[in-house]
This record gives structure tokens, C-alpha cells and sequence, in this order.
């Protein structure tokens, strides 16, 4: 009998593991051939060079470099996601004191927006902030919005902010309210409550939170389309474009350097909880 | 003072993430053409939507076939998988499995949908296929892919907490494995498998990026369809279809809390 357990115990995961093998593993390294090829499937260095290269091939075509690119994704990423942070944190920590019934109220006109289409979403901002749009419509002005950086950093923190309030919310309520008069019983100002007790323990929650805003920041490409007004590139836009164009080369040599870029910051960052886990078992 | 600073500041929050929302609602029954001044409630676009042409009709059959169709292939695999992964003896290959696993959840959406779009051309090279003809399952495969981790995410935290107890006794009493699964560990399992079809069906409805690389012209979906009107002077048409989408979207969201509401008030009174 437990022979025969033993059997299936091994042919259940098989599906799944033929299946990760086949359409995750096999594609990233697709992706990896892609990178280091050219068109005609030659080996070469080109596609990365130009990626990591600070003079490229780009600069003869009037394309901003890659690097730059790469500098002002992230740029936008880390801003759109510090100001979620900053809105986001005191928001969940307002959500998570309120009393129970207020509470799935507010968690159900946060995830309208999140289950809503980030079409939408950004379309329907686009729509109001644009030139002959409803805001100056409505004000009679003649604003400028669209186009500026700060449109696609209003986007993003739109967009994502319930990605920043859900994990930090949720981390937040499940802290024990013993810990709470325990800090202020010992003397602890209201403020150092927040700073000393909850800050620490909510950590996990501020680490998900920022991976899930910075990670679709960094990336995005529908956001810049529409809020950029295409007066500035991205890397998700350079992806796209050059999908579009058919240059899948370059297209998977910029999604590489993307990837290796994204899966480090992220083990930086687990890294980073596991310990504030471990400290938290100590104390 | 606090208090009406929170209560204030909730305010503000979320009518800056309604405003857009509700505009968007409000122009939908603009009687004219512009999506900035209103003339006159009317719901022309609505019939506009349906009326002129069968895509939007189409659009949502597909959605709904595909996010049917991948949440059931990948609660099926994913309920298995979870099993499989908390019985593996080696803890280096239990790792590995569940590190690969994660990459889609991890990794940029555009990543995965460049990576899987590679996939499928070199596939559909080697095998001489014509890639619109394949085009809904290059979608299901890709949809399943990156539905898999989350529907792993909530079953096998619920397997582990189970233990082996019920499928052992199961077995010992003389069951096969296959009924000590079905009949002593799922009925356990259950809330954890449902929550991840939950989660599975609506990625695969949200779902923008990752169809948008590898879909093909014959199998549309509603994001796809959207995307493709605001490539153009968006027309109140598709404010239309947004509206509908976000209404169905907000009574999915009521029933369910409702319902879990209902739940928990049971529980409470059974305590």
C-alpha cells in the first residue's frame, strides 16, 4: 500500500514540473538564445552590447541610449513607488485601525479599482488630464499635463497603489493588539508605538508592497504610451517597440538585461525579510 | 483632531482614485462624440457597442472561454502539483520546483510575454503550423502558465497544514490513492483549490500584457479589444464597454462579500 502511495505521490507533481520545464524554463532560454544571436542566428554579442554599451548603434538612429533609458525607468519606477509608499502606508494604517465593518468597506473600494482593467484605468486619467480634456474643460484652463514626467509618475501611483495598502493592510491587521498596549503600558508615545512596534513588524508587508508597485512600474509600457504623450521612452516601451517592429533580437537582449536587473533587486529584498523575519522571532 | 484627519484624509485618497472611475461612468452616457463635455444622457454607445458590429460580443465569448478554460487546466495541475511538491522526499528539488514555479509571478509581465512569444514562434517553425490557428492555445498555455504559481500559492500552504493524516488513515482503512485523495484530503483541500480558481479566473480576465505579445489576430479578448480601441481617437463606445466591465466587476465584489459575510456571521453563531 504504501508502495503504491509512494507512486502517486511522485506522478502528481509530474504534470506540473513537465509543464514548468516545457512553457517557463524552455522559454527563458529561448529568450537567452534570442539575445545572444543575430538575425540570422549567428552568434553574437551585438543585441546585449547595445544594451550595456553607453555609445551605442541608437544614438545614429535618434533614439535615446538604452542606458538612459534604462536610468529614467527607473527613476520613474522608484519615485511612483516611494510616493505609493508614503500614501499608501499611513492609508493601510487607517484602514487597519478603523472598526471591523468599515473596514471591508474600504478593502471592497480598493480592489474595484485593482480588478479594474489598468487600460482603464489609465485611459480614463488620460482622458481627464489631456490638453482638450475634461479637467481644463472644466476649469477653462489650458494645462499642459499629458507628456510630462509627472503624468506617468500620477499614473503609476494610481494604477498601483492598491498593490502598496493590500499587503501592508493585511500585515498590519494580523498584528496582535496585546503588542500595541503592551508598547504604550511601557511607556511608549503614540508616535513611537507606530515607529518601534508597528513600522518593524509590518516590514513583510512594505517589502510585498513595493515589490508589487515596483516591479509593474519598471516595466510598464501602456502607462508612458498614453501619459507620456510618446515624448519620452521607456523599457517596457523599447520592449514593445521592438516586438512590434519584428527585432525580436534586441526586443529579448533589453528583456534579459530587464530580468537579471529585476531578480536581483528582488533577492536583495527577500533577503532583506528574512531577516527582519528572524529579528522579530528574537525579540 | 486624529480622527477627523484619518477621516479626512480616507476622503481624499479614494476620491482621487474614484474620480477617474466615475468619470469615465458619467461619459459613458454622453449622447454626443466627446469625452470631455457632456450634452445630453443618452445611451447611443451602448447600443453603439453592440450594435455595429459582433467584436465586442466575441471579445468577451473568448474572455470567458479562456478563463474558464486555463483556471480549470491550472487548478487541475496546480491541486496536483501542491500534493506532489509537500510529498517530495528531496528538499533541493522541492526548492527548485517551487523557485521555477514562482519565475512568471516574479518577473515583469512583459518578460514572460516576450519569452513565451519566442516560445511559440520557434514552436510553430518546428512544427509548420500557422500561428493564428494556434493562437487560443498559444493563450491557454500562456494564461495556465502564469496562473499556475497563484493557484499553488493558496493550496499548498492548506496541504501542509493538512498533514498526511487523513489520506494514511484513508489508505490504511483500505482505500485506493486515488480515493484517499479525492475522498479524505480534497473535501479539506478545498477552500484553498477554489480560492486559487478564483485567483486563476481573474488574472486570465485581467490579463493585458502577456496576451498582448503572444495572442494573434483570430482569438481577441476584452483587454486586447480595449487596447486596440485607444490605439485610435477613443470613441464613448469604449466607455461604454468599461462601464460594463466595471459594474459586472463591482457585483462580483458585493456578492462575494456579501456571501462571506453570511459565512462568517454562521460561524459566529455555531461558536
Amino acid at each position: 500500500m504504501k508502495k503504491k502511495q509512494s507512486l502517486m505521490q511522485s506522478i502528481a507533481a509530474a504534470p506540473h514540473v513537465f509543464w514548468a520545464i516545457l512553457f517557463i524554463v524552455l522559454p527563458l532560454i529561448i529568450v537567452v538564445y534570442y539575445a545572444f544571436t543575430d538575425a540570422d542566428g549567428a552568434f553574437s554579442f551585438e543585441n546585449i552590447l547595445a544594451v550595456t554599451e553607453e555609445e551605442g548603434e541608437r544614438v545614429l538612429s535618434g533614439l535615446p541610449e538604452y542606458g538612459q533609458i534604462f536610468l529614467l525607468s527607473c527613476e520613474l519606477a522608484v519615485i511612483a513607488t516611494v510616493i505609493c509608499l508614503l500614501v499608501g502606508y499611513p492609508l493601510a494604517y487607517m484602514i487597519a485601525k478603523a472598526d471591523p465593518k468599515k473596514q471591508k468597506i474600504f478593502i471592497m473600494l480598493l480592489m474595484l479599482p485593482m480588478w479594474t482593467n489598468l487600460l482603464i484605468r489609465t485611459y480614463s486619467i488620460m482622458a481627464i488630464l489631456d490638453d482638450g480634456g475634461f479637467l481644463n474643460t472644466l476649469l477653462g484652463t489650458e494645462m499642459h499635463i499629458i507628456g510630462t514626467k509627472g503624468a506617468v509618475i500620477f499614473g503609476m501611483v494610481y494604477d498601483f497603489l492598491p498593490y502598496m495598502v493590500l499587503p501592508i493592510y493585511t500585515c498590519i491587521s494580523k498584528i496582535d493588539k496585546h503588542m500595541w498596549e503592551a508598547a504604550s503600558d511601557l511607556g511608549c508615545s503614540p508616535i513611537r508605538v507606530i515607529s518601534r512596534v508597528i513600522l518593524p513588524l509590518s516590514m513583510p508587508g512594505v517589502v510585498s508592497g513595493v515589490t508589487m508597485v515596483l516591479v509593474p512600474s519598471i516595466s510598464t509600457f501602456y502607462i508612458s504610451q498614453k501619459l507620456g504623450g510618446g515624448s519620452f521612452e521607456l523599457i517596457g516601451d523599447t520592449i514593445e517597440r521592438q516586438f512590434v517592429s519584428n527585432n525580436l533580437n534586441a526586443g529579448a537582449a533589453i528583456s534579459l538585461v530587464m530580468m537579471i536587473l529585476i531578480l536581483i533587486s528582488l533577492a536583495i529584498m527577500n533577503r532583506f525579510t528574512d531577516n527582519e523575519n528572524e529579528g522579530g522571532l528574537v525579540v | 483632531m486624529k480622527k477627523a484627519f484619518s477621516r479626512i484624509y480616507l476622503f481624499l485618497i479614494f476620491g482621487i482614485l474614484y474620480i477617474p472611475i466615475v468619470t469615465l461612468i458619467f461619459f459613458s452616457f454622453n449622447s454626443s462624440n466627446s469625452t470631455a463635455v457632456f450634452t445630453g444622457f443618452s445611451f447611443y454607445w451602448y447600443r453603439e457597442l453592440f450594435g455595429s458590429s459582433s467584436d465586442a460580443f466575441d471579445a468577451l465569448k473568448n474572455t470567458l472561454i479562456l478563463a474558464i478554460s486555463s483556471a480549470v487546466l491550472s487548478t487541475v495541475i496546480g491541486t496536483a502539483a501542491s500534493e506532489g511538491i509537500y510529498r517530495m522526499k528531496s528538499k533541493l528539488f522541492k526548492k527548485t520546483v517551487t523557485s521555477v514555479t514562482n519565475i512568471p509571478m516574479m518577473n515583469p509581465d512583459i518578460v514572460t510575454g516576450m519569452s513565451m512569444m519566442l516560445f511559440f514562434v520557434a514552436l510553430v517553425g518546428v512544427l509548420r503550423l500557422d500561428y493564428d490557428a494556434f493562437g487560443f492555445w498559444a493563450m491557454l498555455i500562456a494564461h495556465t502558465t502564469f496562473s499556475l504559481p497563484y493557484v499553488i500559492l493558496s493550496v499548498l500552504p492548506r496541504v501542509e497544514e493538512l498533514g498526511k493524516k487523513y489520506s494514511e488513515a484513508a489508505l490504511d482503512l483500505g482505500a485506493t490513492p486515488l480515493q484517499a485523495f479525492f475522498l479524505a484530503d480534497l473535501p479539506n483541500l478545498l477552500p484553498g483549490v477554489i480560492t486559487g480558481f478564483i485567483m486563476a479566473f481573474t488574472l486570465s480576465l485581467d490579463d493585458f500584457v502577456i496576451s498582448y505579445f503572444v495572442g494573434s489576430s483570430s482569438f481577441q479578448t476584452l483587454p486586447l479589444l480595449i487596447y486596440s480601441m485607444t490605439k485610435k481617437k477613443v470613441k464613448p463606445d469604449m466607455y461604454a464597454l468599461s462601464t460594463l466591465i466595471i459594474i459586472t466587476i463591482f457585483l462580483i465584489l458585493l456578492l462575494t462579500n456579501v456571501r462571506n459575510g453570511r459565512l462568517a456571521r454562521k460561524k459566529g453563531e455555531k461558536k
